[in-house]
């Protein structure tokens, strides 16, 4: 991949009070890619995507995206750049209907009201898109299944024409089914050229999807590898021992400390 | 109402709710069709059964005369329930209404007594507007201590209810003011304040044009985007039981005379400004952004300030129009007793609480509709009528009002479980 990265994450910094969340920690990401964040709990990865999507602010560090540095103040400016955010526990509002959560905060407006019959054609186009059914999308999303639930998130991220998704546990609360569906629609969107940050606890599922995989432990970048050239041992390696494998990827970053 | 995708469903485990419904799934199907409120059907049930039961009891309730008593009667409450209806859905709570419209009121009274000179055009036009800032800024106080210097709201208002009460008397350390300026005594719904059998019909006969306007063109608006409709004979029934609604309640407004004649008195002006107002929050508001930012604050606040929802400023909204609205019902209860007194509103927010939840607001946050809470505060006034009607003591009738609140929370419970499984 000689083009340039559509994101970029350089030395990036946090601190919660005395405790350093992240230190020194570069990623980038290119258009087409999945690159896959692994890590135990609290290593940092949770805390790295926030401040890509705008949640928190980094205490130091610097955002390029197609090569331009950006701010990102607020979820707002986030999506300013394409970036949409799928978090784990899904961040749908359980009593709206699925064409409020996927406008939320964007809504179609007909002077001061509200476009809901607009809002519910888009929705259901978006949803047809991803191939996920619906049965009824005046009804709150509280009674949809898992996967229709992440189809009405995702859709949500894909409307708005998102370059950069990022995937915080997608699969976590789902049967084996809707994983394989949530699959599915990760394969379409990074054939559609979307750049893919894939957050995962479950190594298996970062192999199937992640193009690269970067390995964080306690706050600090353990490094970036290509999945095709490692293995899950290799893998587990760097996020238990925090140890590269010989075989690095040329570009990637060193371990830090 | 449902939209149905061609899509089958993936896998009986995830297929959505009907099952839960199984008994009652016919019944749930033609309210869904008809575009009608189950929850809301059961409490028009259950008004029925009250009035009924009240009116064997006494023979008395189910009289034009009791019944426009009613209504006017419930108009302080149902002013302010839609702002609790709001405050509750954004999981907040205002405890303070009851003594924010006792000092309101009595703020006004005084201005309007001691400071303005009585029965010149511009007192009560002055004395409100005093009022209704008054009531703003109370509300924005609140709404700034619960959403910037993030104190429970339940405490705010607490505190609120106390020292308002308190203030409410040392406006005029506790003198009674009165009597009140003659045009002011309109928004009471006393002897000048009804409209009259042809205005109520002029009235009433605009709601059911925008009531067929409506209905028409929400029908031509979703065949525009191609979605389902009813049948058209579906169509002219539901707007039938519109319309007879509406003009069945303007008749019995006309069926109450002034003493000792045959004119009819119409419409209150109360009721008016009650209806006024919950129909302007379920139509106009209902329809804005603002109105979904409150619903999806209240589903989930982690979600909504992730979408960039200014979820502060909103709820600091939210306890303005609560504030407003506790105005304009101490107007009513001022302008009804001819008189600015510190008790006035006393316990108003156990009724307003109540009167919100046993409409379907749960105190879970995000679920609520005004049209139920507007109904609830006419079932909890009808409560109140009753027993007055029954002679019980107003001891014992503090003691069932305090039960309904508690046996509304519990059903409220019950049915959220329910919806769960």
């Amino acid at each position: 991949m000689e083009r340039q990265p559509l994101v970029e994450m350089r030395s990036i910094y946090k601190a919660f009070g005395g405790v350093h969340a992240l230190e020194d920690v570069t990623v980038d990401l290119y258009a087409g890619e999945v690159v896959g964040l692994v890590g135990h709990n609290g290593a940092g990865k949770s805390t790295l995507i926030k401040i890509l999507s705008g949640v928190y602010g980094a205490d130091s560090g610097r955002i390029f995206i197609d090569g331009q540095e950006v701010t990102i103040r607020n979820p707002r400016d986030a999506r300013g750049h394409g970036i949409e955010t799928i978090y784990q526990n899904l961040a749908l509002a359980d009593n709206l209907d699925a064409p409020a959560n996927i406008f939320l905060g964007r809504e179609i407006m007909r002077g001061i009201s509200l476009n809901e019959d607009a809002m519910e054609a888009e929705s259901r186009k978006v949803l047809n898109r991803l191939r996920i059914s619906v049965p009824s999308l005046r009804e709150s999303v509280l009674n949809l299944s898992g996967g229709q639930r992440q189809a009405v998130a995702i859709g949500r991220a894909i409307y708005f024409n998102a370059r950069i998704l990022i995937m915080d546990e997608p699969t976590a609360a789902l049967g084996p089914q809707e994983a394989r569906q949530v699959g599915e629609l990760i394969k379409q969107l990074k054939g559609q050229g979307l750049g893919i940050f894939l957050i995962s606890h479950d190594i298996h599922d970062v192999f199937d999807h992640a193009d690269r995989i970067s390995v964080l432990k306690t706050g600090r970048l353990v490094g970036t590898v290509r999945t095709a050239e490692v293995t899950k041992d290799d893998v587990l390696t760097m996020i238990i021992a925090g140890t590269l494998p010989g075989k690095t990827q040329g570009n990637a970053a060193v371990a830090g400390g | 109402m449902s939209v149905e995708t061609t899509a089958p469903r993936q896998t009986p485990a995830e297929a959505p709710p009907p099952a839960r419904f199984g008994r009652v799934n016919v019944f749930q199907r033609f309210a869904a069709w008809a575009g009608f409120d189950t929850r809301l059907m059961g409490m028009v049930a259950a008004l029925a059964v009250i009035w009924v039961g009240f009116h064997l009891q006494t023979g008395l309730f189910l009289t034009p005369r009791n019944l426009w008593n009613l209504m006017v009667q419930s108009s302080v409450v149902g002013v302010m329930v839609g702002g609790m209806v709001l405050v509750i859905v954004a999981r907040q709570i205002d405890l303070s209404v009851g003594s924010v419209l006792g000092f309101v009121g009595m703020v006004m009274a005084f201005m309007q007594v001691q400071v303005f000179p009585l029965e010149v055009w511009w007192n009560p036009l002055a004395t409100i507007l005093i009022g209704l800032s008054l009531g703003a800024l109370i509300g924005a106080f609140h709404g700034y201590v619960v959403a910037y210097l993030e104190v429970p709201s339940f405490i705010v208002t607490l505190g609120s209810l106390l020292a308002f009460r308190g203030g409410a008397w040392l406006v005029t350390s506790g003198r009674t003011m009165a009597p009140l300026d003659t045009t002011y005594q309109i928004f009471g719904g006393g002897i000048n304040g009804s409209i009259g059998a042809t205005w109520s019909w002029v009235g009433g006969l605009a709601a059911i044009v925008i009531l067929v306007w409506y209905f028409v063109s929400s029908r031509a608006r979703r065949r525009k985007y191609g979605f389902t409709v009813r049948p058209l004979w579906g169509e002219f029934l539901v707007i039938a039981i519109n319309v007879g609604f509406v003009a069945g309640f303007v008749q019995l407004m006309n069926s109450y005379p002034f003493p000792g004649t045959t004119v009819p008195r119409g419409l209150p002006v109360p009721v008016l400004m009650m209806l006024g107002l919950g129909i302007l929050m379920s139509t106009v508001l209902r329809s804005t952004r603002f109105w979904r930012y409150v619903f999806a604050i209240g589903g989930n606040p982690e979600a909504a300030r992730f979408s960039g929802i200014p979820t502060r400023r909103i709820t600091l909204v939210v306890f303005v129009i609560m504030g407003v609205l506790a105005a304009i019902a101490g107007i009513i209860a001022t302008a009804r007793l001819n008189a600015g007194t510190n008790s006035a509103g006393e316990l108003a927010e156990l009724s307003v609480i109540a009167a919100a939840v046993i409409g379907g607001t749960s105190l879970s946050g995000g679920v609520g509709s005004i049209p139920g809470a507007m109904i609830g505060a006419v079932l909890m006034e009808s409560l109140r009528n009753g027993m007055v009607l029954m002679d019980l003591p107003s001891a014992l009738q503090n003691v069932v009002q305090g039960a309904v609140l508690v046996l509304a929370v519990w059903l409220d419970v019950v049915y959220q479980r329910y919806r769960r499984r």
